[in-house]
C-alpha cells in the first residue's frame, strides 16, 4: 500500500442497507435494536464511529445518575415535565414514545452489568423485579456508572458484531441520490488512522453524531477550551449533515446553557436533589427566595414563571444577581451537609461525603482536581456556581436538532407529524436519534438509547419494504475526494511558502478558525461575553462574518490526520452555528430567558410565537428559508 | 494538558501498531512518537493537542503501564493537586491529593457482570414480524404503558 500516502488515499466503497452513524447511546441502541429484526431477512448493517465505541459519546466518561426512569410515573407526566421545562413547545408525540420504552433499556442496562442504586432491603432485587431504586429527582436514579458506557457498548459489540464496526473513521458528507435529490443515498468520510478515504452507499442510514460544543467561546480559553460541559468532541456534525441532505430542522435556537460548578463544570443535581443544597449570592443570601419573583412578571414571562420554573428561567433569576454585581454565586454545600449530618452517624456522613465525591468522579473528574487544587471540601468551603457557555443539544435540557416523523398509534397527533417511518427526517432514508431529534429534550442517556432503538427498528422497515431499490450517488468519487481531502491538498501545495507552518496567507489552521467562530458567536449571537443577550443588529453583523467565515473555510488546512478530522469537525460548528443564528434571527421573542434574550423583543410572545421555528437549507444556493410550524399540545 | 504520560513507565504498549490511549481516547489526541522527532523520546505516546483534553481519564484508566496521569488545566486549577484512579475489573479506587496535602481515597463498583461477558441477548425473545409497525413494541416487549386518558383526544 506504499502508493497511499498522505494527501493521496486509498478510497474504499462499501454498500450496506443501513448505515449507522455515531457511536453513543443512541447508536448503541440503534446497534442492540437491528440485529434482531433483520435475522433471516438478509439485510446488512454497518456502525461507523469516529472514536472508539467503548468511550465514545457524551457518556464516554461515565455519568453518576440515569435521569430518565419512568419507573412508578406515567409517561404523560414525563411529557408534562419535559413541555414546562422547554417552555412549552416540544413535540409531545416523540416524547411520549421515549418515555414509554426508556424502562426497557434501563432494565437491560442493569441485566449487562451496570450498578444501579437500590434503596435499603432492595440491594438484590433488579429493577426488572421490582427493586426500588435510589432516586436523587422524579425521573433520575443514582448508579456507579463509570463503566456505563463500557458495558452498553459492550452489549452492542456483541450485537452487531465486531466486523460489522469500523472505528477511527469519521464520516463528514451525506450524499443525496442521484435520481431523487430528496432522499439519501451514501455517506463519505475518512479514517483519522490510515490514508483511507471512505464512500458507503445504502437504502438507509442513522445519523447520530451528538449536540454542538465549542461553537462558542468557552468561558477557559487556554487549556481549559477542553473542560466543556458537554464532551467537546461533539462538533454539530448530526445538524450539519442533516441540513445539507435538505433536512427540515426545529428549534435551532435553543440551546442549553447549564449552571455547574464554576470552570470544572461538575454536576450539581444531586447536591440539589439528593443533598438539598442552596444557592447564595455574594452577601450570603438566598437570593431565589428574596427575589425569585422576578419570574412571575406576567408581561414578560406570560404563564411559565407561574409555576415550578423551567430551567432557563432559574438561570434567569441567577443571571439577575450577577449582572447586577451581587456575585459571585455559591452552592452552600457546608449548610447542606451539616444538617444532613444532624440525623446522621458518623459513618453514614463518611458515606455521604463518598457520594459526594463519586457524583464528580463518575462524570467530571476535573472538579475533584478542581476542588483538589483549591483545597475546597465542600463540608467546609461552599463552591462557586457559573452558567457555561452556550451548547446544542437535542437529548438533555435543549431541543435543538431535526425534525422527524412521529409515532403513528398516539390519540390527537396532528397526521403531519408522521411520514411513514418512525425517525426519519424529511429527506427519505435519513433517520436520527438522541441529540439529533429536535423539539424533544430531557431523554438523556437512557432515552437516547431508547430512541435509537425505536429508530433502528423503523429503519429495518424502511431497508425491506425498499429491497429491491439501488442507491446511487449524486456525487462521484473524485468530487468527494478532491472535497474531503481539500485542506491537506491546500497544506501541501502551500506550506513552503512560508518559513513558519501556522502563519501563511495561503491557509488558515482549523484552531484560528474555531477561534474566529467563537468569537463571532460569543460577540453577536448572545454569548457569555455579552451576558447571553443579542439584537436584530448584532445578528446581521454576526451573519455578515460567519459569511466571510464560511468563504475562508475552504482556506482550512490539514498538516496531518488529526488536523483534517478538526478541520472537518470545524465544517461542521460552522454550519451549526449559522443555523443557531438564522432561528435566533427569526424567532421575534425571547423564549428561553437565561438561555439567550433578544433584547429587542424581551418577552415571551405566546400569541404569536407558541409554534416551531423550522428550517431549510438548500446547498445550492446556500440560502436558509425558515417557517413557523403549528404546535398542538397532545397531553393534557 | 490535561493528561500527560510519565517517560520513564511508557512502554510504547510494546511497539504493537497502536498504543492503548491511542485506541481509546474519544477526541484522538493520544499518538505514538515512534522515532522521537517530535518529543524527543522514542516509541512513548503524548497528548498532542492538550488544549482540546476534556479530562475524561479514558487513557489513564486504560494505560497497562499505569503512565498516564493528569495536571488539571492550568489556566483554572492551582498546582500541586492530583486524582488518579486504579481501575480494575470489578471496581474503581481513586486517590485524591489536595493541594494542602489532604489524601481522600474511595472506592466505587464498576459492574456487575465480569469484562466481557455482557449478553445482549441472553434470556430475551426474538423479535416477531408481525410487530414491526407497532409503536408499542421494541423486542424485548418492555413497554410501559401510559393511562390513555391522559391524552387530550383519549
Amino acid at each position: 500500500m506504499a502508493e497511499y500516502v498522505f494527501g493521496n488515499p486509498e478510497v474504499v466503497e462499501e454498500e450496506v442497507d443501513i448505515l449507522i452513524i455515531g457511536g453513543g447511546m443512541a447508536a448503541c441502541g440503534a446497534a442492540f435494536e437491528i440485529p434482531r429484526w433483520i435475522e433471516g431477512t438478509g439485510l446488512k448493517v454497518k456502525l461507523v464511529d469516529k472514536a472508539a465505541l467503548s468511550r465514545s459519546g457524551a457518556v464516554a466518561q461515565g455519568l453518576s445518575a440515569i435521569n430518565t426512569y419512568l419507573g412508578e410515573n406515567d409517561p404523560a407526566d414525563y411529557v408534562r415535565y419535559v413541555r414546562n421545562d422547554l417552555m412549552g413547545i416540544v413535540r409531545e408525540d416523540l416524547i411520549y414514545d421515549v418515555g414509554r420504552h426508556v424502562d426497557d433499556s434501563v432494565h437491560n442496562f442493569e441485566d449487562w452489568g451496570l450498578p444501579i442504586w437500590k434503596a435499603q432491603g432492595d440491594e438484590e432485587k433488579s429493577l426488572r423485579d421490582g427493586g426500588k431504586p435510589v432516586r436523587s429527582g422524579k425521573w433520575q436514579i443514582m448508579i456507579n456508572g463509570e463503566s456505563y458506557k463500557w458495558i452498553v457498548a459492550e452489549a452492542a459489540k456483541k450485537a452487531l458484531g465486531m466486523e460489522n464496526i469500523q472505528e477511527r473513521v469519521f464520516v463528514v458528507r451525506l450524499i443525496n441520490d442521484k435520481n431523487d435529490p430528496t432522499r439519501i443515498a451514501g455517506a463519505a468520510g475518512f479514517s483519522v488512522r490510515e490514508h483511507k478515504l471512505y464512500i458507503y452507499k445504502f437504502k438507509a442510514c442513522l445519523l447520530v453524531c451528538g449536540g454542538a460544543v465549542n461553537v462558542f467561546r468557552p468561558r477557559s480559553v487556554g487549556e481549559g477550551t477542553g473542560r466543556a460541559w458537554y464532551p467537546v468532541w461533539n462538533a454539530g456534525s448530526t445538524y450539519s449533515m442533516a441540513a445539507e441532505a435538505g433536512a427540515e430542522m426545529t428549534m435551532m435556537e435553543n440551546r442549553f446553557v447549564p449552571a455547574r460548578f464554576k470552570d470544572g463544570y461538575g454536576p450539581v443535581g444531586a447536591w440539589f436533589l439528593l443533598f438539598k443544597a442552596k444557592l447564595m449570592n455574594g452577601a450570603g443570601e438566598d437570593f431565589s427566595a428574596l427575589r425569585g419573583d422576578i419570574i412571575k412578571d406576567e408581561k414578560r414571562f406570560g404563564k411559565y414563571g407561574l409555576g415550578v420554573p423551567g430551567t432557563c428561567l432559574r438561570n434567569h433569576i441567577m443571571l439577575e444577581e450577577m449582572i447586577n454585581g451581587r456575585g459571585p454565586i455559591y452552592m452552600d454545600t457546608p449548610t447542606a451537609l451539616a444538617k444532613l449530618g444532624e440525623k446522621m452517624t458518623p459513618k453514614e456522613l463518611k458515606h455521604l461525603e463518598a457520594e459526594a465525591w463519586e457524583d464528580f468522579l463518575d462524570m467530571t473528574i476535573s472538579q475533584a482536581g478542581m476542588w483538589a487544587g483549591e483545597n475546597i471540601e465542600p463540608e467546609k468551603t461552599p463552591s462557586e456556581i457559573m452558567p457555561t457557555e452556550p451548547y446544542l443539544l437535542g437529548s438533555h435540557s435543549g431541543c435543538a436538532g431535526i425534525w422527524v416523523s412521529g409515532p403513528t398509534d398516539l390519540p390527537g397527533v396532528p397526521k403531519e407529524w408522521s411520514w411513514g417511518y418512525r425517525s426519519m427526517t424529511t429527506v427519505k432514508g435519513l433517520f436520527t436519534a438522541g441529540d439529533g431529534v429536535g423539539a424533544s429534550g430531557h431523554k438523556f442517556s437512557s432515552g437516547s438509547h431508547a430512541e435509537g432503538r425505536i429508530a433502528g427498528k423503523a429503519m429495518v422497515k424502511y431497508a425491506l419494504d425498499n429491497k429491491a431499490w439501488k442507491p446511487e450517488l449524486a456525487r462521484t468519487k473524485d468530487e468527494l475526494v478532491e472535497e474531503i481531502y481539500r485542506p491537506v491538498r491546500t497544506f501541501l501545495q502551500y506550506k513552503d511558502y512560508t518559513t513558519a507552518i501556522d502563519i501563511n496567507p495561503h491557509y488558515i489552521s482549523p484552531k484560528m478558525l474555531q477561534f474566529r467562530l467563537q468569537k463571532i458567536m460569543d460577540e453577536y449571537v448572545a454569548g457569555v461575553g455579552t451576558y447571553y443577550r443579542t439584537n436584530k443588529k448584532m445578528l446581521e453583523v454576526a451573519e455578515l462574518k460567519l459569511e466571510m467565515l464560511k468563504e475562508d473555510s475552504l482556506k482550512m488546512r490539514a498538516k496531518d490526520l488529526h488536523e483534517l478530522l478538526r478541520a472537518w469537525e470545524n465544517f461542521h460548528r460552522i454550519m451549526t452555528a449559522e443555523a443557531h443564528m438564522k432561528h435566533i434571527q427569526f424567532r421575534e421573542e425571547t423564549r428561553y430567558p437565561g438561555f439567550y434574550y433578544r433584547m429587542d423583543h424581551n418577552y415571551i410572545d405566546d400569541v404569536n410565537w407558541k409554534c416551531f421555528s423550522n428550517s431549510r437549507y438548500d446547498k445550492e444556493t446556500k440560502k436558509w428559508a425558515l417557517k413557523k410550524v403549528p404546535y398542538a399540545q397532545v397531553i393534557k | 494538558m490535561p493528561t500527560f504520560v510519565r517517560t520513564e513507565k511508557c512502554d510504547g504498549c510494546k511497539g504493537q501498531d497502536k498504543t492503548a490511549c491511542m485506541y481509546i481516547c474519544p477526541h484522538d489526541l493520544m499518538h505514538l512518537d515512534r522515532d522521537g522527532s517530535v518529543t524527543g523520546h522514542a516509541m512513548k505516546a503524548y497528548n498532542v493537542e492538550p488544549e482540546q483534553c476534556w479530562e475524561c481519564y479514558s487513557c489513564v484508566k486504560i494505560c497497562p503501564q499505569n503512565a498516564i496521569e493528569c495536571r488539571h488545566y492550568a489556566d483554572i486549577v492551582p498546582l500541586g493537586a492530583s486524582v488518579q484512579p486504579l481501575r480494575g475489573t470489578d471496581s474503581i479506587m481513586w486517590t485524591i491529593k489536595f493541594r494542602n496535602g489532604t489524601l481522600k481515597r474511595f472506592k466505587f463498583p464498576i459492574r456487575t457482570t465480569a469484562e466481557g461477558t455482557a449478553d445482549p441477548y441472553g434470556g430475551k425473545p426474538k423479535a416477531n414480524m408481525a410487530d414491526i409497525e407497532n409503536g408499542e413494541v421494541l423486542f424485548t416487549k418492555g413497554l410501559h404503558a401510559g393511562d390513555r386518558s391522559q391524552f387530550v383526544k383519549a
